[in-house]
């Protein structure tokens, strides 16, 4: 059976990642900001799905980086949401313009 | 050209355009819905190549409960329907740029790379040998991280909890701030 080739998988994977750190660096709000983390952390795992499907069909370990992966994001999105909601409180504001109590 | 590949080129081109509209739209309940419909086309990517677990995790998680979350806080936080302010346009041009550098060059390492795959018996990722190997404690098994990522998981729990209650101390400040105003 024909396959889609690896480099296209990663290609793709890869333009994730850069739409994610565009998104990152460009972005105010910090909502909008975890948003880009979280298509990160997709092309990571689509990378990996990847990787164990293609190259290491013997073995399942990025089926298992997959899923650790996803439960770390949600322990980082249920983390990053309370603070944000912290910090709505405080300065009536999620960008990081005016919240910069901490800056140096 | 077959069926698969001609619906993953469809998939990934979706998760492609759909994460490009979260990343560039102004209107942050409509970002988080395109999120939603990108994080459901990688889904479909993962039912593809046959790992039906994974593609369940990612729905369940991802988009019943991490967009969920991010959409529940859109609404404590944002007035919907407002668009948001304008980005700073230094950033944007830097943030470009190296989004583009960093793509043409990890795109150049991957076409010259030759991978080569291993030969051996291939192992079915379903679901009973996913949980033979997560909970086995011999050589391979995945027992020690699983313990780990519970502490984690509820270590985050009890600290959002922490972080998000509302403190009497600031309550009191709110309200003598209301009386002296």
């Amino acid at each position: 059976m024909e396959q889609v080739p690896l480099s296209h998988i990663l290609i793709l994977s890869s333009a994730l990642f850069f739409l994610g750190i565009y998104g990152f660096f460009s972005r105010r709000n910090m909502i909008t900001m975890l948003m880009s983390i979280e298509l990160i952390l997709n092309s990571a795992n689509i990378n990996f799905i990847a990787f164990n499907k293609y190259l290491f069909p013997h073995q399942l370990e990025g089926v298992f980086f997959t899923m650790f992966i996803i439960v770390v994001a949600a322990a980082e999105v249920s983390l990053s949401i309370a603070i944000i909601i912290n910090l709505y409180r405080r300065f009536n504001t999620i960008d990081i313009e005016d919240t910069t109590t901490m800056k140096y | 050209m077959n069926a698969s590949t001609v619906i993953f080129y469809v998939l990934g081109s979706l998760v492609l355009v759909f994460g490009a509209m979260t990343v560039f739209s102004r209107r942050i309940f409509r970002a988080a819905v395109y999120l939603l419909f990108s994080l459901i086309s990688v889904a479909g990517i993962y039912l593809l190549w046959g790992m039906d677990f994974i593609a369940a995790l990612q729905i369940i998680i991802y988009v019943g409960g991490i967009v969920v979350l991010i959409i529940f806080s859109i609404f404590l936080t944002q007035r919907s329907g407002e668009k948001l302010p304008p980005p700073i346009q230094k950033r944007l041009v830097w943030s470009g740029i190296l989004a583009v550098s960093g793509l043409g060059l990890t795109s150049w390492i991957v076409y010259n790379y030759l991978f080569s795959a291993s030969t051996l018996p291939i192992v079915e990722p379903t679901v009973h040998n996913i949980g033979e190997q997560m909970l086995s404690y011999s050589k391979y098994g995945y027992v020690f991280p699983f313990e780990v990522i519970n502490i984690l998981l509820l270590a985050a729990l009890v600290g959002s909890i922490v972080i998000a209650m509302k403190k009497k101390e600031t309550k009191t400040t709110d309200e003598t701030t209301h009386i002296t105003k």
